[in-house]
C-alpha cells in the first residue's frame, strides 16, 4: 500500500477534485452509454414484433 | 438461424469471408465477441486501476494528478482509432456495397464521440493544476475538439435521411474526409509548438516509468475491449432494426 490512509487516497495529494472529476465523468459516461444501449435494444425488439404483427 | 438469409447471398457463395458480411451470419458472432470483450474489459480495468492507484508511485514533478493519464491517454487513443475504423468500414461499404460495413461504422460512432469527449474533459481537469488553465486553443486540443464535432456531424447526418442508404453514403463522406484530421491530431505535438506535452509513448520507446506505463497499457487494452463490446452490442441492435422484416429475425424475436 503506497497510501498512508484511505483519506490520503481520496484526497490525492490535494488534487482529488481533478482526479475524481475525471474518473467520475468516465463512470457517468459509461453508465449512460449502457442505459442507452439497453433502451435501443428494447425499442428495436418492440419494432420487430410490431412489423411481424402487421 | 442463418439459413433463410442465404438465398439472398448467393452471389457471395464460395468465399467464407463474404458469408460474414451478411448481417444474419454475423449476428451470433457479434454476440460471442461482445461477451468475450466484456470479460476482458472488466478484468483488465480491475488489474489496471489496481496497479495504477496502489502500485504506481507518486509522480516526481506532477504529484498525484498524473493518475488521470490511465484514462486520458487510452480515451484519446480510442477516439482516434475508432474514427479510422469508421473511415475504413465506410470505404469498404462504398466500394463493395456491403450493408454490414455501414452498420459497423454507425455502431462505432457514438462510442468514438464519448471517447473524444472524455479525452477533452479529463485533459481539461489535468491541464488546470499542471498548466494553470482548463483550456487553450493550441493545435492538439483544437484538433481533438474538431474530432469530437466530426463524430457529432457524422451521427447527425446518418440520422437525417429517411432513406437509410442515402444516410449511409452521406455520412461515409464525413468519415472519409474527416479522417485527415486524425494524423493532424497525432503529429500536432511535433509539428507545432503546443502546451500539450509530447508523446510519452511512441513506437520504439517510452519516457514513462515502467510501472506507470504497465498500468496505462493495461487500461488501454481495457478501453479497446470496452469499445468493441459496446460497438458489437450496438451493431446487433442495428441488425434487428434494419433486418426486422427478415424471417430469421422474426423467428429469434418470437421465441
Amino acid at each position: 500500500m503506497i497510501w498512508e490512509s484511505w483519506s490520503a487516497f481520496w484526497s490525492m495529494g490535494g488534487r482529488g477534485f481533478f482526479v475524481w472529476g475525471s474518473y467520475g465523468a468516465l463512470l457517468i459516461a459509461v453508465i449512460a452509454e449502457l442505459i442507452a444501449l439497453k433502451r435501443a435494444r428494447k425499442r428495436a425488439l418492440a419494432c420487430a414484433e410490431d412489423s411481424h404483427d402487421a | 438461424m442463418a439459413r433463410t438469409e442465404q438465398q439472398s447471398n448467393d452471389r457471395f457463395n464460395g468465399k467464407w469471408f463474404w458469408r460474414y458480411a451478411s448481417p444474419a451470419a454475423f449476428y451470433p458472432v457479434a454476440g460471442t465477441i461482445e461477451k468475450l470483450c466484456w470479460f476482458l474489459a472488466i478484468s483488465l480495468t480491475i488489474v489496471g486501476l489496481y496497479i495504477g492507484f496502489f502500485r504506481a508511485p507518486t509522480d516526481a514533478t506532477q504529484g498525484e494528478v498524473y493518475r488521470v493519464i490511465y484514462i486520458h491517454v487510452p480515451a484519446a487513443w480510442m477516439a482516434m482509432v475508432i474514427y479510422l475504423a469508421m473511415a475504413f468500414w465506410c470505404a469498404i461499404g462504398l466500394a463493395f456495397g456491403t450493408r454490414l460495413s455501414f452498420m459497423m461504422s454507425h455502431a462505432l460512432a457514438p462510442t468514438g464521440a464519448i471517447m473524444a469527449a472524455i479525452s477533452l474533459w479529463t485533459g481539461a481537469l489535468w491541464g488546470r493544476p499542471t498548466w494553470g488553465t482548463y483550456w487553450v486553443w493550441d493545435a492538439r486540443l483544437t484538433s481533438t475538439l474538431i474530432l469530437f464535432f466530426l463524430y457529432v456531424g457524422y451521427i447527425a447526418l446518418a440520422a437525417a435521411f429517411d432513406d437509410k442508404k442515402k444516410g449511409d453514403r452521406a455520412s461515409a463522406l464525413i468519415a472519409l474526409i474527416g479522417a485527415v484530421n486524425v494524423p493532424i491530431i497525432y503529429f500536432s505535438v511535433q509539428w507545432w509548438n503546443t502546451l500539450h506535452q509530447g508523446a510519452s509513448v511512441r513506437p520504439g520507446g517510452s519516457s514513462m516509468a515502467t510501472i506507470m506505463l504497465t498500468a496505462m497499457m493495461i487500461m488501454a487494452f481495457a478501453f479497446w475491449a470496452y469499445c468493441i463490446a459496446v460497438a458489437m452490442n450496438r451493431l446487433r441492435t442495428q441488425i434487428i432494426e434494419r433486418e426486422r422484416s427478415a424471417a430469421w429475425i422474426q423467428s429469434s424475436v418470437r421465441k
